[in-house]
C-alpha cells in the first residue's frame, strides 16, 4: 500500500508542493539563521582558531573572554614554563594600539606581539611576505582585510583634502605606519580569521609591541603552552593552576569560554533564537495546515481503504509514509539552498558556517514539524467510522 | 444465532415481521442471518433508534435489496451487515461467523476478504489509475503491485473496460467510474457484495446497464448481493425485496409487483 499512499500525497500536486515549500522554507530558514549564528559566535573565538601551534592558554584568572585583556607581569612567563609537563611556553601581547595614518588620521589597530625568537602565535595564513620578516626591525605585518580598507592610503589633494572620486591605495609591504608615536614597517599582508573586533590587525614581535604600548607594568597578556608529548591536557592544566595561581584552558575550553561568554552578555543568542523559532513555527504553520488538510481532504479515501479492509495500522504506515517523504524532501532542499547560501556569501562578510550540529537540529526540528503534522492527521484517521463512505 | 437449513429459527424481537426471514429461493445456506437486532446513535435527548430489531436472511446466491424512504435504516443495517457498524443487541451471522464476538482488527481483516463494496459516490482514488483502484483490495490483502494490477486489467475486461485501464477516474463517465467500482468490489472473490445506492448517480440506461453487470458477473452460487437502493426501476433485478420503514423491517417479498401490491 506504500504506492497508493504515494500516489495520494504526489497526485494532488498543489497540496504536495505546499507541503514541502512548507518543510523547505522551515529548513532553510532553521538552517541558514542557525549558521548565522554558529558563525558569528565562531567569530568570538577567531583568534584562538588563528594561534594554532599552543595546547594551553594561560591567562589572569579574572579573564572572561579572549578579548578580555588583563595583563600579568612578564615574570610569570618563566613561572610556567618552571611547570612540569609544559615543553615550551611563549608570550603573546594583544592590546589595541593606535596607528596615525599618512594623512593625519588615528586607526585603533588590534596589535598582537608573538615571541622574538620563535614567532609563535604569528599570522596564521601569509598573503604576501614572510612570517620571518618581523625579525627584520620596526618590522610589522597587517591583515589583508585592514590593509585594504581601514589602513588604505587615501589620496589628497595639496591641502590634505581627500580626492574625491579618487580610488583608494591599499597599504602594501615597504610601507610604514606610526604607531603610538613609533615608526613601523610592513614586511608582510596576512590573512586572519574575522572576530567581532573589526580593527585591523597588526603582529609584530612580543618586544616590539610591549615598546609600541603605553608603558605599564603588567605587558604580558597570555602565555601560551605547548604540553609535553604523553601529557594529560587536562591534567597540566591543573598543575599550571596550582603552581601559578594563573588561570590555564586548552585551546577548545578558551573558545568555549569565550562563546559563553557573548551567549549570557549578549542579545545575540535571544535574536537569532527567535528567527530560528520563527523558523519552526511558520514551517509547522505551513506545512502542518497543508499536510492536515490533506489528510481531510482524502478522509473519504480513507474511509473507503478502512471500509476495505485496511487497519487502522496499516493506514497509520501510510501517514507516516507520506510524512517521511514530505520530510525527507523538505529537509533535502532547504539545507541544499542554505548550503548554497552559504557559498554564494562564503567570500562576503556574512558569517555562516554550517556544522553538522546545525544540520541535526534542523533535522530534529523538520521531524518534530512532519511527526506533529502526522499525528493530527493519525488522530483524524483512527477515530474516522468507515461508515462515512455510505454518506452519499 | 439459530439457522437450520438457511431458514430462521424464531420470530426475532422488536419489529421484526413473521416470515421476513423466509427466502424466495436458497440455492445455498444463509449468507447473512439476523435477529432482533438494533442499533442506536447518540445518547439523552439526541438518542436515535436506527434499527429496532431487525431480522433478516439472506441466502447465497441471492440479490436482497433494501428499500425504504430515507432515514428508515437501510443504510445502518448495510453497515452492521458488512461488519462496519458494531450492533447493540440482537444476534448478526455472515456466512456463519458472528462479527460482534471479532475484534474491530479481526472484523476489518475479515471485511477484506469477504466483503466487496460498492458505494453510491464510487469512492474511486482520483490519483490513482482504473486499474489500479479495481487493484487496491488485493494490495490491502498483500498482494505485490504489479500481480495485482496485471489481475485488475484482467477484471476490467471482463466488465467491458479494457480500453480505460489506464484512465483516471475523472476521464471515465459516471457509468465507467462505477463499472470500475464493481470491479474493484469484485477483485479479491468476496462472498458478500453490499452496494449502496449503485445506480442514483447513474442515468436509467446506464443503471439498467450496471444492475445487468452486477447480476451477471458477481452473482454466484456462494455468494450473496444486498443492495440499499431508492430506485424503482432496479427492483425488477431483485430476487427479493425487504421494505424497512422506522428501524424495521416491515415486509420481504419476492418481486416488485409484490411489493407494490402489499403497500
Amino acid at each position: 500500500m506504500n504506492f497508493v499512499a504515494l500516489r495520494m500525497l504526489m497526485g494532488d500536486r498543489a497540496k504536495y508542493l505546499g507541503i514541502i515549500m512548507g518543510l523547505t522554507f522551515a529548513s532553510l530558514l532553521i538552517t541558514q539563521q542557525a549558521s548565522i549564528f554558529v558563525g558569528l559566535m565562531s567569530r568570538t573565538f577567531g583568534f584562538i582558531t588563528d594561534t594554532g601551534l599552543p595546547d594551553i592558554w594561560v591567562m589572569d584568572p579574572k579573564v572572561q573572554f579572549v578579548d578580555d585583556i588583563k595583563p600579568m607581569q612578564d615574570t610569570m612567563l618563566l613561572r610556567v614554563r618552571g611547570v612540569e609537563g609544559v615543553a615550551w611556553a611563549m608570550p603573546l601581547y594583544k592590546g589595541l594600539l593606535k596607528a596615525r595614518l599618512q594623512n593625519g588620521n588615528f586607526q585603533t589597530c588590534n596589535v598582537i606581539g608573538v615571541d622574538d625568537a620563535t614567532l609563535v602565535g604569528g599570522p596564521p595564513e601569509m598573503v604576501e611576505g614572510s612570517v620571518a620578516n618581523l625579525r627584520r626591525a620596526e618590522s610589522v605585518i597587517v591583515d589583508d582585510v585592514g590593509a585594504g580598507g581601514k589602513l588604505a592610503r587615501i589620496p589628497t589633494d595639496d591641502n590634505g583634502a581627500p580626492i574625491k572620486g579618487a580610488k583608494i591605495e591599499p597599504l602594501k609591504v615597504g610601507d610604514t605606519l606610526e604607531l603610538n608615536d613609533h615608526r613601523a614597517v610592513v614586511v608582510g599582508l596576512c590573512r586572519v580569521s574575522r572576530t567581532f573586533q573589526s580593527q585591523p590587525v597588526v603582529y609584530t614581535t612580543y618586544s616590539r609591541a610591549t615598546q609600541f604600548a603605553p608603558r605599564e607594568r603588567k605587558l604580558l597578556s597570555f602565555v601560551l603552552v605547548k604540553a609535553d608529548a604523553g601529557v594529560d591536557h587536562a591534567e597540566l592544566c591543573a598543575r599550571i593552576k596550582r603552581t601559578t595561581g594563573l588561570e590555564a584552558l586548552e585551546s577548545a575550553a578558551f573558545s568555549w569560554t569565550t562563546v559563553m561568554y557573548f551567549m549570557k552578555y549578549t542579545g545575540i543568542p535571544i535574536n537569532f533564537g527567535i528567527a530560528v523559532l520563527l523558523g519552526f513555527l511558520v514551517g509547522t504553520a505551513i506545512a502542518g495546515q497543508t499536510f492536515y488538510n490533506f489528510t481531510l481532504d482524502n478522509l473519504r479515501h480513507f474511509g473507503a481503504l478502512k471500509a476495505m479492509g485496511a487497519t487502522n495500522g496499516r493506514l497509520l504506515r501510510m501517514i507516516l509514509l507520506q510524512s517521511i517523504v514530505v520530510g525527507v524532501i523538505g529537509y533535502g532542499l532547504g539545507i541544499g539552498l542554505a548550503s548554497l547560501f552559504g557559498q554564494l556569501t562564503g567570500k562576503t562578510e556574512l558569517a555562516f558556517r554550517l556544522v553538522w550540529q546545525v544540520l541535526a537540529i534542523s533535522g530534529g526540528a523538520i521531524t518534530v514539524i512532519c511527526a506533529l503534522s502526522a499525528v493530527l492527521s493519525m488522530q483524524k484517521v483512527i477515530r474516522l467510522e468507515p461508515a462515512i463512505v455510505f454518506k452519499g | 444465532m439459530v439457522v437450520v437449513n438457511g431458514q430462521p429459527g424464531g420470530g426475532g424481537g422488536g419489529g421484526g415481521v413473521p416470515g421476513n426471514g423466509a427466502s424466495g429461493k436458497a440455492p445455498g445456506g444463509a449468507a447473512v442471518h439476523m435477529r432482533g437486532v438494533t442499533k442506536h446513535y447518540g445518547e439523552g435527548t439526541a438518542r436515535v433508534m436506527a434499527l429496532r430489531g431487525v431480522d433478516l436472511d439472506v441466502q447465497q446466491g441471492q440479490l436482497m435489496m433494501l428499500v425504504g424512504p430515507s432515514g428508515c435504516g437501510k443504510t445502518t443495517l448495510i453497515s452492521v451487515i458488512a461488519g462496519i457498524l458494531d450492533r447493540d443487541d440482537g444476534d448478526c451471522a455472515v456466512f456463519d461467523r458472528d462479527l460482534s464476538a471479532m475484534s474491530q482488527r479481526k472484523r476489518t481483516l475479515w471485511r477484506g476478504q469477504s466483503v466487496g463494496f460498492v458505494f453510491q459516490a464510487f469512492n474511486l482514488m482520483p490519483t490513482l489509475t482504473a486499474a489500479e483502484n479495481v487493484a487496491v483490495p488485493l494490495m490491502l490483502l498483500g498482494e505485490g503491485r504489479h500481480a495485482a494490477v496485471k489481475k485488475a486489467s484482467e477484471l476490467m475486461t471482463r466488465v467491458g473496460l479494457e480500453d480505460k485501464i489506464r484512465s483516471l477516474p475523472s476521464q471515465l463517465s459516471g457509468g465507467q467510474q462505477q463499472r470500475v467500482a464493481i470491479a474493484r468490489a469484485l477483485i479479491h472473490e468476496p462472498r458478500l457484495i453490499v452496494c449502496d445506492e449503485p445506480t442514483s448517480a447513474l442515468d436509467h440506461e446506464t443503471g439498467h446497464v450496471i444492475m445487468q453487470l452486477l447480476k451477471s458477473v458477481a452473482l454466484k452460487e456462494d455468494r450473496a448481493l444486498v443492495i440499499v437502493t431508492h430506485d424503482q426501476r432496479i427492483f425488477e433485478f431483485a430476487d427479493r425485496i425487504a421494505r424497512m420503514d422506522d428501524g424495521r423491517i416491515m415486509k420481504v417479498v419476492n418481486s416488485a409487483a409484490e411489493l407494490n401490491n402489499t403497500k
